[in-house]
């Protein structure tokens, strides 16, 4: 028989995908891969980071029996750490601002942990200054993996999603395209892909404005930096408006067949911007996952006037 | 006509560092030119070119969401609660 023997098997490894239609009208010479994370079995790529926090606590026994898991988190960390402390029984009490989508809340209540909800006006530096509160009244009871400040986090990429790109593309990546929350994707991928070849570039994708429209990614300049991030190893940064983010989601929905969230249409509207500045290039972005847990968001208001202005062109 | 509205974190630059400012008007359309007359820049950041509130952007009157209600249109008692909420950043 051929099967797994836990769901943990079963993070990273996804797919890298190539981009053919809404590319089309660019130099033949560059071509544009994504990694489907939404594959990941708690569907996003915070799988790889939960997985690898939560087994660096157990190995250094920051994590012992009786303790819980706590953390902030916008949504797809709290999703992972629920589902890897159901596996290794665990209990995961998580604080989430309290705005964050209904399905987020949904599954991360599936998966038996418990949510502490923050104000919704201060976004996911109000639940991490929460967290840090409950953990200061209780230390003893808990194991926070503190994903804007663990260093396993960026190094769950540098083990995994760096290596997996560079083998999926046969070592031809000449450009990496990611989105910024807690920027472990990044900075973990990045180092791994410049140890192969210094001369990858690295781009990183952030929202335009301080106030913006994009779950899930951090403007750095107006937010808590987090501990793990670098910019001195980052060649670039592209800025990407909230609109134009959510046509690109609509588009990746129709032309590609793949409904994902509004970071993956940040990530892509970036990668096409590096991708018509360029002659030839391979250019490797990341979808952090797939769009059901935000069909209730504001990504999908309105956006039949998408449609109609379209219809126009 | 006074309504006490909730400012998000990243728009506190816009006033000062408040939480929570007071603007005049009887609807929310209102609400909103007082609000950028008190605090200049706060209304590109609310709404598009065309004027409308621009989609990533939640007002809530009293806990109820404008678009379930009048939109821009929708009237404003004196001591109502305006809300503005963003979207969620990060991790």
């Amino acid at each position: 028989m051929s099967s797994v023997p836990s769901v943990l098997h079963l993070v990273g490894n996804t797919p890298l995908f190539e981009l053919t239609k809404v590319t089309a009208g660019l130099s033949p010479q560059v071509r544009v891969f994504t990694k489907l994370e939404g594959f990941n079995p708690g569907g996003s790529v915070k799988d790889r980071a939960a997985l690898k926090m939560v087994s660096e606590g157990l190995r250094t026994g920051a994590l012992t029996p009786g303790k819980t898991i706590i953390d902030s988190t916008s949504g797809n960390t709290g999703i992972a750490l629920a589902l890897v402390g159901a596996v290794l029984g665990y209990p995961v009490e998580l604080v989430i601002p309290e705005n964050v989508s209904i399905e987020r809340k949904k599954i991360i209540a599936a998966y038996g942990a418990k949510m502490i909800f923050s104000s919704p006006f201060e976004g996911s530096d109000g639940a991490m200054r929460m967290c840090r509160q409950i953990l200061h009244e209780a230390p003893e009871r808990y194991f926070k993996p503190d994903q804007y400040f663990n260093t396993a986090n960026p190094q769950a990429h540098y083990e995994t999603t760096g290596p997996e790109i560079w083998r999926q593309t046969q070592g031809q990546v000449t450009h990496f395209v990611a989105g910024i929350g807690t920027s472990g994707t990044i900075m973990g991928t990045s180092r791994y892909l410049k140890e192969q070849n210094p001369q990858i570039q690295i781009i990183a994708v952030e929202p335009d404005d301080a106030f913006h429209g994009l779950e899930g990614l951090k403007h750095m300049a107006s937010s808590i930096v987090p501990g793990i991030y670098h910019e001195g190893e980052l060649d670039r940064k592209i800025p990407v408006g909230t609109e134009e983010a959510y046509e690109t989601v609509y588009r990746i929905g129709r032309e590609e067949g793949i409904l994902v969230g509004q970071s993956s249409g940040a990530a892509l509207w970036a990668s096409l911007k590096l991708a018509r500045e360029i002659e030839s290039g391979v250019i490797v972005t990341l979808f952090p996952d797939f769009g059901d847990k935000y069909l209730s968001t504001n990504l999908w208001v309105g956006w039949k006037e998408f449609d109609k202005k379209q219809e126009r062109v | 006509m006074g309504a006490r509205v909730r400012i998000p974190t990243p728009l506190r630059r816009f006033t000062g560092g408040a939480e929570e400012v007071s603007a005049d008007g009887v609807t929310i359309a209102a609400v909103v030119d007082n609000l950028e007359q008190r605090h200049p820049g706060l209304k590109e950041r609310l709404c598009d070119e065309a004027g409308k509130v621009r989609r990533f952007v939640n007002i809530f009157v009293n806990g109820d969401d404008i678009r379930f209600l009048n939109n821009l249109e929708t009237t404003i008692k004196d001591g109502d609660e305006v809300s503005i909420v963003p979207a969620i950043a990060g991790g």
